[in-house]
């Protein structure tokens, strides 16, 4: 479903990608793990057009999104919930699921906000609650559901866990699953909580200092002593 | 909240620190004993046909004096109120009562400006500031897509003012054209006016953008300055032509045809037409809010919105960030440019003078002030802005000075405008959800 292929990205003279490929299959899950700075952010960026690539090609089903600014990348059904999740803060939580409605338009709002709460049941409280007072767990479920509403093909998720307490972790990659398998969504999740990440994942790659330094299915990478070593520490 | 930072003088549990109190007081004292030196301390008077000047240090005093025990009031009332519930960002019971029953106060408002001119205080003076108020009401309305909705800070915004009104008085002046057929036009010309600025400044954001509008209007000024052959320059344009009610002219007799007051068979009064500008600039208004509130709820409009709150966000969503903002520039502009073509019917005259930089900021004073996307704080605060130098006039010299005092007394409690709360534009339909207070 997703090609990249030998892609560089720079910002400015730094290169922050340095030839990465990896596929993503139909109906899978693929995590990408790596330590901070190692340009997990910059691939997903890059895949979605901003950054755009310097060098190299990305393909969706086949077509060359390369060089496709970022809205018409969104249109052909890629879904993207960015690092940090991103919430319009002064917009209430169904103003923000509206937002992720924006290139599906008015067809399926209704069916998919219920499709959503029924995902996530604590932001059917907080209906009209502004996005900016919600809780770090619900933002997150909130910019899940959000990137849900365009009824994407591909669902890219950066660093879901990030500053969260380990049962809302674990909630969110339950839902990750649940969205995985219930729907067949293709996902590409992008984690340093490299454990959680790996043990539902289908395949992972390991990102280093740009470039790709391991690959394989999410057992495969959870036994592999380089990543226990590197990103495993403490073994949660 | 960063805004918490900048709360006055205060100790641990809200008590007064009297020592920080004094010591900042003092040092405002300072500063506006410095300014008023020059400002106040010296007047020129005319002496036997050559300028003099007279000292009076007694107003120096009586400034620095004043603004000593005002500052001292404030750290006071600060500390003993706590930090403003505003400067949380918090919608008040006012403001939040406000704009529940927005809707309603906005119909009796408009019937109260429907009814004014037949009411007994509906004198010629009440109306014609009332029409002042109600152009830059629409001004207000106008900026605020661009402002208060899309986020982007305009310093500009006169020159759309002023398209508008050279268009309608440019298309009279060549071709005969009435303001009815040149209205359409000077939006058109004054959108275009706006994707023009849009362009340039599209990769721009705050400070940076905003000096950017600043310079456009300023452009725009000049360029009306000094283009003699089509502006005429600093002399401007007068013999505009004056609207038509339906083509009767309000005059006491007419060459071409009936009079207005012919028409209807009632006596000829001036008033007629200070009434028909009226009630033709309280029909445009409202149609600019119309406008608004339903764009508002539109697709574009909620772009907007969200722009303003996370570009990033908005482009991972699929929205087209040059578009969303290109349209903001040019509808906001558009209606800048209906005002201005009112702006020169009314007047007849119009000549660079009117556009200057004092009329942007104006503006952008009323939607700040209103609340950054609140419809009736926008009006409010036109209100405020025209009428208060207006109710100053008794007090010749010192009105500005007493303007200025409420603009600090307005930032001061109401920091974030007179009502910033935000209506949630999307509903769920069926389960009875509709009513629960939005938060
Ligand atoms: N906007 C930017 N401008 C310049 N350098 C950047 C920018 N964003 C990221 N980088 C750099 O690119 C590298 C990869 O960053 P990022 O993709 O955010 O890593 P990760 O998400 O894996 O933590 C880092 O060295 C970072 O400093
Ligand atoms: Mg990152």
């Amino acid at each position: 479903m997703l090609e990249v292929r030998d892609v560089h990205t720079h910002y400015g003279h730094i290169e922050a990608l340095k030839g990465v490929s990896l596929d993503v299959r139909r109906g899978e899950i693929v995590t990408i793990i790596g330590a901070n700075g190692a340009g997990k952010t910059t691939l997903l960026m890059t895949i979605c057009g901003d950054p755009r690539a310097s060098a190299g090609r990305i393909l969706l089903d086949g077509e060359d999104i390369t060089h496709l600014p970022t809205w018409e990348i969104v249109r052909r059904g890629v879904a993207h919930a960015p690092e940090g999740r991103r919430i319009f803060p002064r917009m209430t939580v169904l103003e923000n699921l509206k937002m992720g409605a924006t290139v599906d338009g008015e067809r399926h709002f209704e069916e998919d906000v219920e499709q959503v709460f029924a995902l996530f049941p604590r932001l059917r409280e907080r209906l009209h609650q502004r996005g900016g007072t919600l809780s770090g767990g619900e933002q997150q479920m909130l910019a899940i559901g959000r990137a849900l509403m365009a009824r994407p093909r591909l669902l890219l998720l950066d660093e879901p866990s990030l500053g969260l307490a380990p049962n809302l972790v674990r909630q969110i990659f339950r839902a990750i699953v649940e969205i995985n398998r219930t729907r067949g969504l293709t996902i590409l999740l992008v984690e340093q909580n490299a454990y959680q990440a790996l043990r539902i994942a289908h395949r992972g790659y390991v990102l280093a200092t740009g470039e790709v330094v391991l690959q394989g299915t999410g057992r495969e990478l959870l036994a592999d002593p380089e990543v226990r070593a590197a990103y495993l520490e403490g073994g949660h | 909240m960063s805004t918490v930072a900048t709360v006055g003088p205060r100790t641990a549990a809200g008590g007064f620190d009297l020592v920080r109190a004094l010591k900042e007081a003092g040092l405002a004292a300072f500063v506006a004993f410095v300014l008023f030196v020059p400002l106040m301390g010296f007047q020129l008077v005319g002496q036997e046909g050559r300028l003099g000047l007279v000292y009076r240090p007694h107003w120096v005093v009586v400034g620095t004096v004043t603004v000593f025990l005002g500052h001292l009031a404030v750290s006071f009332l600060r500390a003993v109120r706590g930090p403003a519930r505003r400067a949380r960002g918090e919608a008040g019971p006012f403001a939040r009562f406000f704009t529940v029953h927005a809707r309603w106060f906005g119909v009796a408002a408009a019937l109260v400006a429907f009814l004014l001119p037949f009411t007994p205080f509906g004198n010629r003076y009440v109306v014609d500031v009332a029409t002042t108020v109600l152009i830059y009401v629409m001004l207000g309305w106008g900026l605020n897509i661009v402002v208060g909705l899309a986020g982007l800070l305009d310093l500009g915004y006169v020159a759309f003012y002023a398209v508008g009104a050279y268009s309608y008085a440019l298309f009279a002046q060549w071709f005969g054209l009435g303001f009815w057929e040149a209205l359409p036009i000077a939006g058109v010309l004054a959108a275009l006016a706006g994707i023009l600025l849009g362009f340039p400044v599209l990769r721009l954001r705050g400070d940076y953008l905003a000096i950017v509008t600043l310079g456009f209007g300023e452009i725009i000024r000049i360029v009306l300055l000094n283009w003699y052959d089509v502006t005429n320059g600093p002399d401007g344009i007068s013999g505009i032509p004056r609207p038509t009610f339906f083509g009767l002219e309000f005059k006491r007799y007419s060459a071409e045809g009936t009079t207005f007051h012919q028409f209807f068979g009632i006596e000829y009064s001036s008033l007629h037409r200070v009434v028909f500008l009226y009630y033709l600039i309280l029909i445009l208004a409202l149609i600019t809010n119309w406008f608004v509130l339903r764009i508002r709820r539109l697709p574009i409009g909620r772009a907007w919105e969200a722009l303003r709150e996370d570009e990033i966000a908005c482009k991972a969503l699929g929205i087209n960030p040059t578009n969303t903002k290109l349209t903001a520039f040019a509808l906001g502009a558009m209606f800048g440019g209906f005002a201005g073509s009112f702006f020169a019917t009314r007047q007849g005259f119009i000549s660079p003078e009117s556009f200057t930089f004092i009329e942007s900021a104006t503006i952008l004073a009323i939607v700040v002030l209103g609340g950054m996307g609140s419809q009736i704080g926008v009006a409010l605060a036109a209100l405020v802005i025209v009428v208060l130098p207006e109710l100053g006039r008794e007090f010749e010299q010192f009105r500005m000075l007493l303007f200025g005092a409420a603009m600090v007394g307005i930032m001061v409690w109401r920091p974030r405008g007179l009502l910033a709360f935000r209506e949630p534009t999307v509903r769920l339909h069926g389960r009875g959800e509709g009513e629960e207070a939005p938060r």
